[in-house]
């Protein structure tokens, strides 16, 4: 009898090695699936802001810090500017330089990550080496420096960014790299002789994009956050507008003191909520993506199965 | 002994894996100690033979294999295969001959590429070597190489991904990848021990009729049964040597190293009626770091003198020369000068 | 025999929830019997049920999967109850090893705390009277008692696994369950371990169940055995019976599945197909499209009769009238 028609019949297996598992993982967690929704949304917004802002960037509709009032949902910034409007504009370019930093960052961190784990020995050495110098260098002294060698820009914001930001993604891909270096079937592929570039490109990035796209994913929150916290120390081109910015602009202007939260609090709240959208999509990648060790012993007392941290659905 | 070419053979084998000191230890001149995986391993391989290397964890035939397939480099010894000496060649140099000598792991559940179909797993080793022409030839190759694994219709497999197939399926889709190339040597590391007992025969029985059409394997099992019944020729391992080394049925039947028999008699056999007295060695084969001296085995071995502490035994010919069955044991020479000197009755 | 058996196990069930709102049907009807001091194997392939059996009788399957029937425990369910039911009976009346002892030993603790633990638990020992107790346990297993103060990972897999027996024991039980003892262990080891757990079957008087899927273990330390296929029992009786007359075509073809030392020329023959799927009823007999000698009665379900005083099967082959 052959075993032609006997095909396992068991449900496939899950696991990072289906196909569209970023996708599948974004769907079935709903908190995942709603910051998703988010922030397609405001990136949508920022792509489509010269056409749907309100009125004109630069353009003066009413009083210096204009109340909040039907024509104007969140009120006038200190120029006597539209807040959504501002808003818009705003978010675009804490956008843009959020994902440009990290585009930046993923290629360094990703490309020596790769390196690192794979080729291991002398090459990994050197490189973890470079990355540990790099982590210790200090963002904001460091943007304060550059700064005030080539003058506040947001090209320099983004490199600076970049360069400081690559380090962790090259660890946490160097770690994966390694591991997948070890399966079996990357051995097997080793052995009948194929060179490095095939190896790497088609047995191990595949197995290494899901957790490529989470820290890229969480890189970007920090890239935001970074970005908004330079601007708001007043190290960025002060003639683009970004969330950062216009908090400056609000805060140097003594918003808050004359009792004019709309002008900080508006733009504070889209950040966070950006950064938020990004965390929790970057999180439960992530979270996805970890291995459960199913590490249990046998409870002296109960004689039930106990793992050893945590309860319920969170055990390890 | 048949007059079949010998394909492949290892001569004194030498694999050490070093320990790593840390920095300080590399500082302070700490001695570099090293596992000692594979001392002194000589063995040959005919064309349409099946060679069993067996033994229990820690011996070192999983090295042996690694090295054979040029994965780890060895500290000395020769590798001969078609009157090459693999051991000293490069990458460039080796990536020819590897193509003749093929791999088969022991967990089907990993040793296929997720993401890969079945067609593309077993297509890969034909791109790697930029073999079998046109798109349509090697499609031709893919498919029988999967009827030779008896997956056959073909078609029924090509577009599946593994993890719609059984583990015997897989194993035979890994042989299938290592066929594409139509090796002259396989080396199967453990083929069947990670699969259902119901299958094993089946991946077992593809692998003897691919030896009866000419294909050489190198079997790595720590299964003895399995060993005498498929292999022609037997080598037992022990913490690094062959201790003993012949035809199947001689080694099984006849065996003559201590471990081999100690060995044979503690594998459990089906039939409830039939217990043996098993020779059940005390303690556990000791790390390959610190090995005894002298006899490697004497601390265990149940006849042992006080000579075994001091000699390490080569594998000499105890039994005939024709068959080439040979033990690693001090005590079958005296055995055969004691018979000798006995007049013939 | 009159007097009652040790362990009696009827009409087990288990199902376990599926992600997608089925149900998986893993037990389906199990009985068995064990009498003080015998040792049964229970053997069966990957995803035949036989561990989730085995898990089940001590109530140790997860809360998201549902239990039916009765396991007597010397006359006593002690499945209806619960938790708090069965809680008093493990470890002191039975007690489980598992493969590779790495569900029983917590890599935190040494070996020696933790048998330590469990006396002083069940209120078998204290302090000093316990640290003597575990110090005679390892012995009897043949650990030397200085090891105590080790951790699991500074064992090797023999020991690990002969310090789990130690601490299965540690409260006397009567029933010793093994789910898979020596699976992962060399052939030498394995033979220390089955030797091993032959002596002490024999000096504490306990019944043994073997969970395994390697039919010459069981026929090495085993004198019943039952045979499970697709989650119930296929054939059950003494070894030797079911060897020499096997009931089921799929114990048969068990043996005949793997190479044996003492039959080096008989064919070895693999057993087509896959186990059928259990999150589905089945119609007829389960292992219908992989037997050799399937016909036409066989799109009944067959039950498990009685072909002899002690051997049973569940196959229409049995009852078959000759033509």
């Amino acid at each position: 009898m052959s075993e032609a028609t006997f095909f396992a019949e068991a449900p496939a297996e899950g696991g990072t090695s289906k196909r569209g598992f970023v996708l599948q993982t974004l769907r079935h967690q709903r908190v995942a699936l709603g910051a998703t929704v988010f922030l397609a949304a405001c990136v949508l917004i920022a792509i489509l802001a010269p056409w749907i802002a309100p009125y004109a960037l630069h353009e003066q509709v009413g009083h210096v810090f204009g109340h909040p009032s039907w024509r104007h949902p969140l009120g006038l910034d200190d120029g006597g500017i539209d807040m959504v409007t501002l808003l818009i504009w705003g978010m675009r370019v804490s956008l843009v330089v959020g994902f440009a930093a990290t585009f930046v960052s993923m290629v360094i961190g990703g490309a020596v990550g790769v390196v690192a784990g794979y080729f291991g020995g002398h090459t990994d050495n050197v490189l973890m080496r470079i990355t540990d110098y790099f982590l210790v260098i200090p963002d904001v002294p460091l943007m304060i420096v550059v700064a005030a060698i080539w003058g506040p820009s947001l090209f320099h914001i983004i490199i600076v960014i970049g360069i400081l930001l690559w380090t962790s993604t090259a660890r946490v891909i160097r770690a994966q790299v390694k591991s997948v270096r070890e399966r079996v079937y990357v051995k097997r592929v080793r052995a009948l002789g194929a060179g490095h570039t095939r190896i790497v490109l088609r047995h191990v990035l595949p197995q290494v994009a899901p957790l490529l796209v989470a820290s890229t994913v969480l890189t970007i929150a920090v890239a935001i956050f970074d970005e908004t916290a330079l601007a708001f120390l007043g190290l960025s081109d002060p003639s683009t507008v970004s969330l950062g910015t216009i908090m400056e602009h609000g805060f140097q202007r003594a918003a808050i003191s004359t009792g004019k939260w709309w002008a900080i609090v508006w733009p504070g709240v889209l950040v966070t909520l950006l950064i938020l959208a990004c965390s929790l999509i970057g999180g439960a990648l992530e979270d996805a993506l970890n291995p459960r060790l199913r590490v249990a012993h046998l409870s002296a007392r109960t004689f039930r199965l106990r793992p050893l941290v945590g309860r319920g659905k969170d055990a390890v | 002994m048949s007059a079949e070419p010998t394909l492949l053979e290892v001569e004194d084998l030498v694999v050490r894996y070093p320990i790593n000191r840390g920095l300080v230890g590399s500082a302070t001149r700490r001695p570099q100690r090293s596992v000692h995986a594979v001392e002194g391993v000589s063995l040959s391989l005919q064309r349409g033979e099946m060679l069993a290397l067996v033994g229990e964890s820690g011996c070192g035939k999983t090295t042996t294999a690694h090295a054979v397939l040029r994965l780890v480099d060895p500290v000395s010894g020769a590798i001969r295969f078609d009157g090459h000496n693999l051991v000293p060649l490069g990458p460039r140099e080796l990536r020819p001959l590897r193509r003749r000598i093929q791999v088969v792991y022991q967990d089907p559940y990993e040793s296929l590429d997720p993401r890969f179909r079945v067609r593309t797993a077993v297509e890969e080793p034909l791109l790697i070597h930029r073999l079998g022409g046109s798109r349509s030839e090697r499609a031709a190759r893919v498919r029988e190489a999967l009827v030779r694994v008896e997956l056959s219709p073909p078609e029924l497999y090509l577009d599946r991904y593994p993890h719609e197939l059984s583990g015997g399926q897989r194993q035979r889709v890994a042989i299938a990848a290592a066929l594409v190339l139509e090796p002259e040597v396989l080396v199967a590391d453990e083929p069947v021990s990670m699969l259902d007992v119901s299958v094993r025969a089946g991946v077992l029985n593809v692998l003897d009729g691919l030896r009866e059409q000419g294909l050489a394997i190198l079997m790595i099992t720590h299964d003895l049964s399995t060993a005498a019944r498929f292999a022609q020729r037997i080598a037992v391992m022990y913490l690094g040597r062959i201790v003993e080394e012949g035809p199947a049925a001689a080694v099984v039947e006849d065996p003559q190293h201590p471990y081999t028999k100690a060995l044979l008699s503690v594998v459990p056999r089906r039939d409830p009626r039939d217990r043996q007295r098993p020779q059940i060695l005390k303690g556990e084969t000791p790390d390959a770091v610190a090995i005894p001296s002298g006899c490697r085995f004497h601390p265990r071995c149940p006849v042992a003198v006080e000579r075994c502490a001091a000699e390490d035994p080569e594998l000499s010919q105890p039994v005939s020369t024709e068959t080439g069955h040979r033990a690693a044991c001090i005590l079958l020479a005296s055995q055969r000068v004691a018979d000798c000197d006995e007049p013939h009755s | 025999m009159t007097t009652a058996p040790l362990l009696q196990i009827e009409d087990l069930h288990v199902w376990f929830e599926l992600e997608d709102g089925g149900e998986l049907h893993a037990v389906q009807g199990v009985n068995l019997s064990l009498e003080p001091g015998e040792r049964l194997g229970l053997v069966g392939e990957s995803g035949c049920g036989k561990t989730t059996t085995a898990l089940a009788i001590m109530g140790l399957v997860p809360s998201s999967a549902s239990v039916s029937g009765r396991v007597l425990l010397e006359g006593v369910d002690i499945l209806a109850g619960g938790e708090e039911a069965i809680r008093p009976h493990r470890w002191a009346d039975i007690a489980i090893v598992f493969q590779g002892a790495m569900n029983a030993l917590n890599p935190v603790q040494t070996i020696g705390h933790q048998i330590v633990e469990v006396l002083e638990l069940h209120q078998r020992a204290k302090g000093g009277a316990a640290k003597a107790r575990t110090g005679e346990l390892l012995e009897a297993v043949g650990i030397p008692a200085g090891r105590a103060a080790r951790y699991p990972h500074e064992l090797s897999g023999g020991m690990r696994q002969r310090a789990a027996i130690a601490m299965a024991l540690s409260c006397n039980p009567k029933v010793l369950i093994a789910d898979e003892p020596t699976t992962a262990l060399d052939v030498m080891v394995q033979a220390q371990i089955l030797e091993l757990l032959d002596g002490l079957c024999q000096d504490f008087g306990l019944a043994l169940i073997l969970v395994t899927h390697d039919l010459p273990v069981v026929a090495q330390l085993c004198n019943r055995c039952a045979v499970m296929y697709a989650g119930e029992i296929v054939e059950r009786g003494p070894l030797e019976t079911i060897y020499h007359t096997p009931g089921h075509p799929y114990s048969r073809m068990l043996f005949a599945a793997s190479p044996d030392l003492a039959g080096l020329d008989e064919p070895v023959l693999s057993i087509a197909g896959a186990p059928p799927r259990l999150d589905r009823p089945i119609d007829g007999c389960p292992f219908a499209p992989r037997c050799d000698s399937v016909f036409d009665a066989c799109a009944v379900r067959p039950r498990l009769e009685q072909l002899a005083a002690d051997h049973d099967a569940a196959c229409h082959l049995n009852s078959r009238v000759p033509a």
